[in-house]
């Protein structure tokens, strides 16, 4: 178990997070893209932390970017539900005013 | 050896339960899949001594898929277990953008020449831990704390199917309040 090998494999978490937040057209799916993109985040920080400065203040950076995932999940449902109760949309391309 | 191997296992799982979101056709399953991958990645973090953090990561990441079940089956009015059908746009994008991305950060963690080791882990890490958020990055924990209580008002807000203008009008001076089931005792 070196720090290589547990980049790559965070690095292949973040890359399939990646593929599914770009195609997925259902919301809920969109944001299960993104919470695999942090999971490969906390996976390859939490390496860095122990194979190259394993100091409280890693750990506290940790925490921060769980927390960021938890507002960021919390945030999403909210505006999924807001989305299907304004206009029965689940789909990302039926929100899609602001791309024009 | 015993840590590689079980590092290993846990990472192809991961991995696998992290493309298995996105290949299933149930929802449900998707969501179990994706608690798979956290829950491997939490485990993964117990062997690198990150015993408090990847407990959480753990017990968190359940709960949060539990409720995300839920919302897949509240907000898919199909089941898509007994309709597959596509639901991606972009595909070819989406798979370049990915590999791409893979090659990439992959290829940065195999050529990077990575410093060695500053300093030794705490004795009791989960120790270390408490102490540094309850003294010297106490600043941190206090940061978060409005952020999370701010995101629980803001969740409420936007999922709220009605709030005090819907009951009050655009002036909040309408008055009795507008409610679809009158309370109260009639005063």
């Amino acid at each position: 178990m070196t720090l290589d090998a547990v980049l790559v494999v965070a690095a292949a978490l973040f890359s399939v997070g990646l593929y599914g937040a770009l195609s997925q057209q259902v919301v809920v799916m969109v944001m299960m893209g993104l919470e695999l993109m942090l999971n490969g985040v906390i996976l390859a920080a939490g390496a860095i932390w122990w194979f190259l400065a394993p100091d409280p203040t890693g750990q506290v950076l940790l925490l921060v970017v769980i927390a960021a995932m938890t507002v960021e999940m919390a945030m999403g449902f909210a505006v999924a539900t807001l989305l299907h109760r304004s206009r029965g949309a689940d789909m990302t391309d039926m929100a899609a005013d602001l791309s024009r | 050896m015993i840590e590689s191997v079980a590092f290993w296992a846990l990472g192809v799982l991961a991995v696998a339960a992290g493309i298995a979101v996105f290949r299933v056709d149930s929802m449900a399953r998707a969501t179990y899949a994706l608690a798979v991958s956290f829950v491997a990645v939490g485990a993964a973090l117990l062997l690198v001594d990150l015993h408090y953090v990847g407990i959480i990561t753990v017990l968190m990441m359940i709960m949060e898929m539990a409720i995300m079940a839920v919302y897949m089956i509240m907000f898919m009015g199909m089941n898509p277990a007994l309709m597959p059908m596509s639901m991606v746009h972009d595909h070819r994008q989406a798979v370049v953008a990915a590999v791409g991305g893979f090659v990439l950060l992959a290829g940065g963690a195999l050529l990077v020449p990575w410093p060695t080791r500053r300093g030794a882990p705490a004795a009791d890490t989960t120790a270390a831990l408490g102490e540094a958020i309850m003294g010297s990055k106490m600043l941190v924990m206090m940061t978060i704390s409005p952020v999370m209580v701010a995101t629980i008002v803001a969740g409420v807000v936007l999922a709220a199917p009605r709030g005090r203008y819907e009951r009050f009008g655009d002036d909040l001076r309408r008055r009795p309040a507008d409610d679809p089931q009158p309370g109260g005792v009639g005063r």
